[in-house]
């Protein structure tokens, strides 16, 4: 069983229809590259999945999203339970105006309330090694995060989102302000990440999408045009439009 | 062409003198207020003057300490701060960030209104309704006390703090919010440990601009404070404050006397608070930027 599954999904902003029928099963412990061209709603999509369409209004939506079998929009569904299982990197890096150590015990302090000190210290060096940042960062945890380069700061919320132990990351093009070498650091850093997380990726840069990605779906105007592993979808694709979105033809 | 360039050549150089007479009218002012403050140096030393503990100016020999005067507007404007800053940043979250639109414009109208009351009547107001009840609720022998005019004053700094704070949490940006929401924070976490610290500096510096607004108020606190200058053992008992004492006095003091002289000196030494807060709310703001 996929870990999330949507079965009819659909999303409106107001009158405008934002995500149509989207049916797709995302495999726990792979990559999985949402691409498309701009405003095709490949972030509304990634959005309905910690549920960060709720805070803008005059959203509607039909349809289900499972994780693991139980409905996120089930009256049950508890929006910070879900937020901590679901987390979120976004295009442009926003640690807080905190410092470093702050920014990663932020998410720990608000799922657990109190906690002791050695813990919130383990915790920091746990993330902060599996972002590959403890080396840089270890001497000057209490330095302002917003001081750090533009892909430390990534890395950072990264960590932020690993100390929270999640089960999915969602990653709204995390690499689109960042130079190639750091893009391809962080993609590395995906690959690393894969073993323990369900990844969803959406990204603008096809080249990353096959470099990363296991699984790739192509989205146009809201529809989901087509959905499988990302070779097929790369050299032998079934539909006319993903074949001209790939091959470069409009986007 | 010529009368074309004539014709800028002269508007411009009027704007220029424009720009320069404001700089000029406060040089001024400055200098005469430190010309006719200083001379009370002559009569008595600045520490027996900032630290004298008697104010007396018509009497013979004057006594002129303004030590009771100081902390009067001290004790009043703590009492006010004390009031107003967790009220009015606690009006500038809920209309930055939980107030549904209608309720946040009414709110916020209700402000604007609020900062355009003429202080003499809201300290009017304050005489016939709050002092009072100051009486009542203390069983005190006068409600003319430094907390009635603590909370008179809380009022008039309100707007200051609640539009300035409003602002800083306002320009807090939307990332931040979105990344607290997305680790599961819910709208309090995120206000109280992501907005409130983002924000932190311009919130310093509306509380600053709401204090020196306190300070330099006079006829609220003239009518409602009781105007006794002596040093304050509690908040219930009627003070003095600086801005009143000079109210108050200078029609009665005579040009050149020494009285005359020390209410200048009160001047210099408002003067002299208001302009290092302000420097403060200044350094604040920037900070933001």
């Amino acid at each position: 069983m996929p870990k999330i599954q949507t079965n009819g999904l659909g999303l409106w902003y107001g009158g405008f229809h934002a995500l149509k029928n989207v049916n797709a099963g995302f495999e726990a412990n792979k990559i999985t590259a949402i691409i498309g061209p701009s405003g095709c709603g490949k972030s509304t999509l990634l959005r309905v999945f910690n549920r960060m369409n709720d805070l803008i209004e005059g959203v509607r939506i039909e349809g289900d999203v499972l994780i693991d079998g139980s409905n996120i929009f089930d009256m049950r569904t508890d929006l910070v339970t879900l937020r901590e299982k679901v987390g979120m990197v976004f295009q442009r890096p926003n640690p807080f105006p905190l410092s470093i150590y702050e920014n990663i015990v932020f998410g720990v302090r608000v799922h657990n309330g109190r906690v002791k000190r050695d813990k919130l210290d383990e915790a920091v060096e746990q993330s902060l090694k599996s972002v590959l940042l403890w080396d840089e960062l270890k001497d000057r945890l209490d330095k302002p995060a917003l001081r750090l380069s533009l892909e430390q700061k990534q890395r950072l919320c990264i960590a932020r989102l690993i100390a929270v132990r999640p089960d999915v990351l969602l990653m709204d093009e995390p690499c689109s302000t960042l130079d190639p070498q750091a893009t391809a650091r962080i993609e590395e850093l995906m690959r690393e990440l894969k073993a323990s997380y369900t990844i969803i990726i959406v990204t603008h840069n096809m080249q990353q999408a096959a470099r990363v990605s296991d699984d790739t779906g192509f989205m146009l105007l809201g529809e989901l045009i087509e959905f499988g592993r990302t070779e097929a979808i790369f050299t032998a694709p079934r539909d006319k439009r993903t074949e001209d979105y790939i091959t470069g033809r409009y986007g | 062409m010529v009368v074309r360039k004539v014709k800028e050549f002269i508007i411009e150089k009027l704007i220029l003198i424009c720009g320069i007479a404001s700089i000029f009218f406060v040089l001024l002012i400055f200098l005469f207020l430190a010309k006719e403050g200083l001379a009370v140096f002559k009569i008595v030393s600045p520490s027996s003057f900032l630290g004298g503990k008697s104010w007396y100016p018509i009497s013979e020999p004057p006594q002129l300490g303004i030590l009771p005067l100081i902390l009067g507007s001290a004790i009043v404007t703590l009492g006010a701060a004390v009031i107003s800053v967790p009220i009015g940043v606690g009006c500038a979250i809920y209309i930055a960030e939980i107030a549904p639109l209608k309720i946040k414009e009414v709110l916020k109208a209700g402000i604007e209104l609020l900062a355009a009351i003429p202080s003499v009547v809201l300290g009017f107001i304050g005489m016939v309704t709050l002092v009072p009840m100051v009486k009542n609720v203390f069983h005190l022998p006068t409600g003319l006390t430094a907390l009635s005019g603590s909370i008179m004053l809380a009022f008039m700094a309100m707007p200051t703090i609640v539009s300035i704070a409003e602002d800083a949490l306002y320009s807090v940006p939307k990332t931040y919010k979105e990344g607290a929401f997305a680790l599961g924070a819910t709208h309090w976490q995120t206000i109280w440990r992501v907005m409130l610290p983002a924000a932190s500096s311009g919130i310093l510096a509306a509380v600053m601009l709401g204090i020196g607004r306190v300070i330099g108020e006079t006829m609220a606190v003239m009518m409602i404070t009781g105007n006794s200058a002596v040093i304050p053992q509690s908040i219930l008992v009627p003070v003095r404050t600086l801005t009143a004492t000079i109210a108050a006095e200078m029609g009665e003091a005579v040009v050149g006397s020494e009285h005359y002289f020390a209410l200048f000196a009160i001047g210099i030494v408002l003067f002299v608070i208001s302009f290092a807060i302000n420097v403060t709310a200044d350094l604040f703001l920037h900070k933001r930027q």
